[in-house]
């Protein structure tokens, strides 16, 4: 088990320093990525098996019993998140072939990718909270290599804007975690579930969640503290905004997750109501921000930040339902984010441009990316049978069950709006003739290339089909990691009582 | 620049300062200090050598190009987890050898977790001093 549990992040390092060695021979270096995304898909997969049949597993590191020695842990919710990062890192490393220039691969391009996906990957598997700020400083360097990696002007005006903000919430997580060692003595999350209900001094509990707030808040881009990321997201290569959009807010939310169902008690005075309020004004200016946009990618970076605040209301609600909604709609965001870039990549290199009143006529120009965008797309603005559909019912249901009705009508609105955006994209780009030229055909692509832009694309949107058509196995298993995160108890006593 | 104060002092302190480094490392274990300190330490040696002398210098004093050590580094501290994956241990649990002990005497302790801190030495030197050449040069 112990080892299972550790190749989330000790494969993509292996794999990453490989092909970083390698990285002046591309061919090689793409070799060795490709072989070590599959073997992360089948890591993630094997882990996914065990937490569906035995719960929640964990294994101690070093051979150090928990609370002393850094523990892994996997619940529903980290398997599932585990195996998102697989299949995103998967599908993109195919699209980057494509897209990444050779120069960039010289650089290190594959080195640093795969780097990031064991910060990711070691951000879901790890059960103490201050290796999870190591992982989180892992992303952060290899996503500050991504972003200016090639070294535009432009792209590190945008690097310098995001690692200044990042750095602003590590160090509040890592305050945070200071004063947490200081009150328990342990920063084992299992540990800490137990120790802090302990503590009966209120006041330093809300300080400390508030703290914990701001600085996952940054890092999932929550309102008011999103600005670096329509900042930033725009400017390195697409598969590059793709991995990050697809995974690096999430893990804020995901860690915002586990720091409130897990680590502190239930009851915590204001900080529920800070969490919805923030999430509904997350959703709101997200979604306002990308309709006043002309741009491809920028409207895309705007509605990440939108449907963080999706993610945050089913937390913040705290019903089985509306947690439930959250890992659901993680699920579905995962997938159609991911593919909505890619597309934005492939459309621009067909089109010219990622301006939206510079292009057009890619429906008549390819029909089969024009298909894949219009289900991903409408799949985000929650039409039904697509998977969006479904999440949003989830939410809207759980807020409607505790008599939310704004929180409920903030929601719509949310949906009507993203509608809007996605509909404006669809009948620029999409719909209308192109400007100057015709674009270029997707047939007219070299044979490869055309592969390597389209089927991670078809994959992805296989997926987004899936979950629309056949949504139960999903909700079922969301209900199930609800479940697990509102009651702890199996989580603490695979980690602190082990039976082996 | 060009000081024959720092010159001179950088004679000697570069080589304290290695040293030192070395004294953090092994030290590293059971008190503060360790693999990631001691290699902060060893990599401010290159770059004082670099201030007082050149980059180009100090480049050459260090022999081997510094994101090479930092990839060596890293595989080798990787590489330490090998040992107990051999004796179906869990990943990074430390193993020990005791060189010449016997009689109440433990003797040299050698251990996997020191070739991980060996490991990090070596990548946290290398890639601060990659970050501060090419920051210099440009």
């Amino acid at each position: 088990m112990g080892w299972l549990l550790a190749l989330p992040f000790l494969l993509p390092i292996a794999v990453g320093l490989l092909a970083f060695a390698a990285r002046r021979t591309p061919p090689l270096a793409r070799a060795i990525s490709l072989i070590g995304c599959v073997g992360l898909l089948l890591v993630a997969g094997a882990i996914f098996v065990q937490v569906l049949a035995q719960g929640p597993v964990a294994a101690q590191m070093g051979n150090w019993p928990a609370p002393f020695g850094i523990t892994l842990v996997a619940d529903r919710l980290s398997a599932i998140m585990l195996l998102l990062v697989a299949l995103v890192g998967a599908s993109v490393a195919v699209f980057a072939l494509a897209d990444v220039d050779r120069h960039r691969e010289t650089l290190g391009f594959q080195g640093f990718y795969q780097l990031l996906l064991a910060g990711v990957c070691g951000s879901f598997v790890t059960g103490d909270l201050f290796n999870l700020y190591v992982w989180f400083e892992v992303m952060l360097i290899a996503s500050f290599a991504l972003l200016v990696l090639g070294g535009d002007r432009e792209q590190l005006d945008g690097g310098i804007k995001y690692v200044a903000l990042n750095l602003v919430s590590t160090l509040l997580m890592l305050m945070a975690i200071g004063m947490i060692y200081g009150l328990t003595g342990t920063l084992n999350m299992a540990a800490l579930h137990q120790a802090l209900a302990e503590v009966e001094q209120p006041a330093t509990l809300q300080l400390l969640a508030v703290l914990l707030i701001a600085a996952f808040g940054i890092k999932a881009a929550l309102f008011p503290l999103y600005f670096w990321l329509p900042a930033s997201y725009h400017v390195p290569p697409v598969a590059v905004t793709a991995v990050f959009a697809g995974l690096l807010t999430k893990v804020g939310v995901y860690a915002l997750i586990r720091t409130f169902t897990l680590i502190f008690p239930a009851d915590l005075g204001f900080t529920r109501e800070l969490l919805l309020g923030a999430a509904l004004l997350t959703m709101l200016s997200g979604v306002l921000g990308a309709a006043s946009q002309y741009e491809f990618r920028r409207i895309l970076a705007f509605h990440i930040i939108s449907q963080i605040g999706f993610l945050v209301l089913g937390l913040a609600l705290y019903s089985p339902l509306a947690l439930a909604g959250t890992v659901f709609y993680m699920a579905h965001n995962i997938v159609a984010k991911t593919n909505l870039l890619l597309m934005s990549g492939t459309a621009r290199r067909m089109a010219g441009s990622f301006d939206l009143l510079k292009i057009g006529g890619l429906y008549r120009a390819s029909p089969l990316l024009a298909a894949v965008f219009f289900i991903a797309a409408f799949s985000l603005a929650g039409f039904p049978p697509l998977s969006g559909f479904w999440a949003k019912l989830l939410l809207v249901t759980a807020s409607l069950d505790q008599a939310a009705y704004w929180v409920a009508a903030t929601a719509l609105v949310t949906g009507a709006l993203t509608l809007f955006s996605m509909s404006k994209i669809w009948s620029e780009a999409f719909w209308k003739a192109h400007p100057q030229e015709p674009p270029q055909t997707l047939a007219s692509l070299p044979a490869i290339e055309r592969v390597q832009r389209m089927a991670p694309a078809v994959v992805l949107v296989l997926i987004t089909l899936l979950l629309g058509l056949f949504p139960q196995p999903l909700i079922e298993f969301s209900q199930a990691a609800a479940a697990e995160l509102l009651n702890p108890a199996g989580y603490v006593a695979v980690v602190l009582s082990p039976s082996e | 620049m060009n000081s024959v104060i720092l010159q001179g002092a950088t004679r000697l302190l570069v080589a304290l300062i290695l040293l030192f480094s070395v004294y953090m490392l092994l030290r590293g274990h059971n008190l503060p200090g360790g693999g990631f300190i001691a290699g902060l330490i060893a990599s401010a040696a290159f770059i004082l050598y670099a201030l007082a002398w050149s980059m180009r210098e100090a480049r050459e004093a260090l022999r081997i190009s510094p994101v090479r050590l930092a990839t060596v580094g890293a595989l080798l501290s990787l590489g330490s987890a090998v040992p107990g994956a051999l004796q179906a241990n869990p990943p990074f649990t430390g193993l020990w050898l005791f060189l010449g002990g016997g009689d109440g005497e433990k003797g040299v302790p050698l251990s996997t977790v020191l070739l991980f801190d060996i490991g990090i030495y070596l990548a946290v030197l290398g890639s601060v001093l990659a970050l501060f050449f090419t920051l210099e040069e440009d």
